[in-house]
């Protein structure tokens, strides 16, 4: 970013484009989603306006005004008054839906009144026929002081014409203010004004209402200013005047310039919401699009799924019979190759959920779920807007945790965040999805529904009933005092624009992968060198092995078997997992799923590259069979049965369920509660109940 | 005493002048203005919340702050 560059920040209405627009503007591309508040922290990029002038584009979360009562809002008001003049925005740009333009107005005559130079974009008019709506621009642009463009963000028109007005308001740099407050009360507003002279009387009213004061402000200043802070039901009323003041002087502007024919609207909206907002089908529909989303999480993936396992096995195949033998050829095939594979494997599965959400979202129909929703999240001490971060922490509970900035409520909020994690994440899919192929056979019930997938709809509805029982526990436990208030607003229905989902898979598939194959990468390596390095007992395993077995007349693959398996034991890792075993044994577990314990407490998904690690490195094959088929033939030396028979892999199943791992998600909690206290009360309070909740199971079912 | 919530689904009315204070600042700001048109579009199955449509704008509000926004029933 050079000197010479325009700060220019997107400001509007949730839901209005902004994000569409960025995208446009920056091609950069970033989440964009019918369902407001969807961004809800800032993003930044950088777009030419001209041959000679950049612009540095910021992209900030919807609001109604300027006032918040969110997290996701506050971070617009911090944007503008920010007075520092590095990080000051020098154009506003105002994205506005054309078929809601005078609620939009309301934040642009706020914004306005802070007297910093804006353009307002008028978006959607693709729409504008549909919806009978004619606009006067030359009259319009006159009545607002202020460039205006009219643009389709989805249609890409208008772009060009918004870069020139940017130019062209930041050269002119006027700023007017639209509305004066002195009109609600002359004298009480020039006694605030003569306060500071340098800033507006908006942003002197501003860090009253706010109170969020700049630097520059001095303690005298500061306390003059708290004054009026003082009578609260005096400011609140003033409050409310100068909203019906600001939609009086938008009503004068718009009456001459904005016409809308109702005759002519066609509107889907009232038809579709009878359907979807129905007392029984709203609720049916709704269990259909979750049971289409789990079958096909099973269904269509199987293949490709089935595909790349094969393909990575035979990989390593083709890497042993051609590398050279030798330390570096050894962490190849036996450490980076699974450890890869255990990575790409989930690609499928994660892009199909991604999927799913990015089409709820687009097209409206998550609004609508909020709606129905709402009464029964709250007996639970949460907020219909709960359900989002609810649905969309079956992908990854970080997005969902950042999701919950809409909830105004911080109890609800609060408590929205710390049960987020028992939703199944796309973390624990290749884990249970391993397992269920284990312990439960292929067949069908009720004639048409897969065994395998009903466990895994089972365990969904474990995850989701976990997190909606400890939210009623949490409810009734917290002492935190705040008032809850709901509104939503329920947007058009909208044919979802294939670009913005592909984008949106693409996007948040290749984050997934790439943040997780950091990860599953950097432990398998570290994995197998602890499997293949071990003190004295280590190095004397071979040694040890033949002299012990010399009279029993093995052949030499038995031998070479026999070997590696006591160097795994033997090795740093071997010793970790056998320390921990007498803890895991009532579990069920032996020592190598101890080592998979330890190593997923970095992130769940590395569950099944470290299995594939340590199998590979303890079974001495010429042919690498794929990791399923090595899990099933292990046996456990003790018992002589299989470790992973049913009773087992149901114990690990539930411990997977409920345990909390993933650092990741940790660190989220900690930035969004600004204290360690809630994700450590996660870490204990979660393993200890999937701790808990396997023994019984293991016990049980032995 | 008519409010949003006393409303039948289709049913319209005018928010009345002397509500204003009982009407939450993030409300009237989108919208939700004294002497506006509201209408009730649909009830959420369990009685709560409210989908409304006034001035332009669809919102879901719960039964609690409609119950305090007093309206005149239009005919
Ligand atoms: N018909 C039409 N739809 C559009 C246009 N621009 C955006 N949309 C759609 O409007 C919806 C919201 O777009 P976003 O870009 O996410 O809106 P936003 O303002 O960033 O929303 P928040 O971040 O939630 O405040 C998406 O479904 C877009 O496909 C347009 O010009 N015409
Ligand atoms: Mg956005």
């Amino acid at each position: 970013m050079s000197k010479k560059d325009i700060k220019v920040a997107l400001i509007g209405n949730p839901n209005t484009g902004k994000t569409s627009l960025f995208n446009q503007l920056t091609g950069l591309t970033q989440k964009v989603g019918n369902y407001p508040g969807v961004t809800v922290d800032k993003k930044q990029g950088s777009c030419k306006l001209s041959a000679t002038q950049n612009a540095v584009i910021t992209d900030l979360p919807g609001t109604y005004s300027i006032n918040p009562t969110s997290v996701d809002e506050s971070i617009v008001l911090k944007t503008l008054l920010k007075k520092d003049i590095k990080e000051s925005p020098d154009v506003i740009l105002v994205v506005a839906d054309v078929e809601n333009l005078k609620r939009n107005l309301l934040l642009f005559s706020q914004i306005k009144d802070l007297e910093i130079p804006t353009v307002l974009a008028i978006n959607m008019v693709d729409q504008m026929t549909r919806k009978g709506i004619s606009i006067d621009l030359t009259a319009l642009k006159e009545e607002l002081n202020t460039e205006v463009v009219l643009i389709s963000a989805r249609k890409n028109q208008g772009i060009e014409a918004v870069k020139a007005a940017i130019i062209k308001c930041h050269v002119a740099a006027k700023a007017t203010p639209m509305c004066d407050n002195k009109k609600i009360d002359p004298a009480y507003f020039e006694e605030l004004k003569a306060i500071n002279p340098n800033y507006t009387l908006y942003e002197l009213w501003l860090m009253v209402t706010q109170k969020n004061f700049p630097e520059e402000i001095s303690k005298q200043e500061k306390e003059k200013l708290l004054s009026f802070n003082k009578d609260v039901s005096k400011l609140k009323k003033y409050q409310h005047k100068e909203t019906i003041y600001r939609y009086q002087e938008i009503n004068k502007i718009l009456k001459n310039t904005y016409l809308v024919d109702k005759s002519k609207a066609k509107d889907l909206r009232a038809k579709l919401d009878k359907v979807f907002t129905h007392r029984i089908f709203g609720y049916f529909i709704f269990l259909l699009v979750l049971l289409l989303i789990f079958q096909s999480i099973f269904d269509w993936s199987s293949l490709p799924m089935d595909l790349i396992d094969t393909t990575f096995a035979e990989l390593s195949d083709f890497a042993r019979s051609n590398l050279p033998t030798g330390v570096l050829s050894d962490l190849i095939v036996e450490g980076i190759i699974p450890g890869i594979g255990g990575v790409i494997i989930f690609i499928p599965q994660i892009a199909i959920l991604f999927l799913f959400i990015a089409v709820l979202e687009e097209t409206g129909y998550m609004s609508r779920v909020v709606f129905l929703m709402d009464k029964i999240m709250r007996r639970f001490g949460m907020n219909g807007k709960s359900i989002i971060p609810l649905i969309s922490g079956t992908a990854c509970a970080i997005p969902a945790i950042m999701a919950t900035r809409t909830i105004s409520s911080w109890k609800e909020r609060l408590i929205t965040i710390l049960v987020v994690p028992f939703t199944t994440c796309s973390a624990r899919l290749p884990v249970y999805a391993i397992l269920i192929s284990l312990i439960i056979p292929d067949t069908k019930i009720f004639g048409f529904y897969n065994l395998q997938a009903f466990t895994l709809l089972m365990l969904y509805a474990l995850g989701f009933g976990t997190a909606i029982l400890a939210a009623y526990i949490l409810q009734k436990t917290l002492k935190i005092k705040s008032n809850s208030f709901f509104v939503v607003e329920m947007p058009n229905y909208k044919l979802p624009s294939v670009k913005n989902v592909l984008f949106d898979v693409l996007e948040k598939t290749k984050a997934f992968v790439l943040g997780a194959g950091k990860i599953i990468l950097a432990l398998s390596v570290v994995l197998w060198f602890l499997a293949s390095n071990g003190p004295e007992s280590y190095k004397n395993a071979e040694q040890n092995t033949i002299e012990k077995v010399a009279n029993k007349n093995l052949g030499t693959d038995e031998l070479q078997q026999k070997i590696a398996a006591v160097k795994l034991e033997n090795s740093y890792i071997g010793i970790m997992g056998k320390s921990i075993e007498p803890a895991i044994r009532p579990l069920g577990y032996d020592w190598k799923i101890g080592i998979a314990l330890i190593t997923s407490f970095a992130a769940r998904e590395v569950f099944v590259g470290t299995l594939a690690t340590i199998y590979s490195v303890g079974s001495d094959d010429e042919n690498t069979t794929t990791i399923k088929e090595k899990m099933r033939s292990e046996i456990n030396p003790a018992t002589g049965k299989k470790i992973f028979n049913f009773p087992a892999g149901m114990s690990l199943l539930v411990f997977y369920a409920f345990a909390m791992q993933c650092m990741a998600t940790l660190a989220i909690v900690k930035r969004e509660t600004k204290t360690w206290k809630w994700p450590l009360i996660q870490l204990f309070g979660m393993t200890g109940l999937a701790y808990v909740c396997s023994l019984i199971v293991f016990q049980i079912l032995k | 005493m008519n409010t949003i919530a006393s409303l039948h689904i289709g049913e319209m009315g005018y928010i009345s002048e002397e509500s204003l204070d009982s009407i939450p600042l993030k409300l009237l700001e989108m919208g939700c203005l004294p002497g506006a048109e509201v209408q009730l579009v649909q009830i959420a199955p369990l009685k709560d919340p409210l989908y409304i449509c006034v001035n332009g704008s669809h919102l879901a509000i719960r039964k609690e702050t409609a119950s305090k926004i007093r309206i005149l029933k239009s005919e």
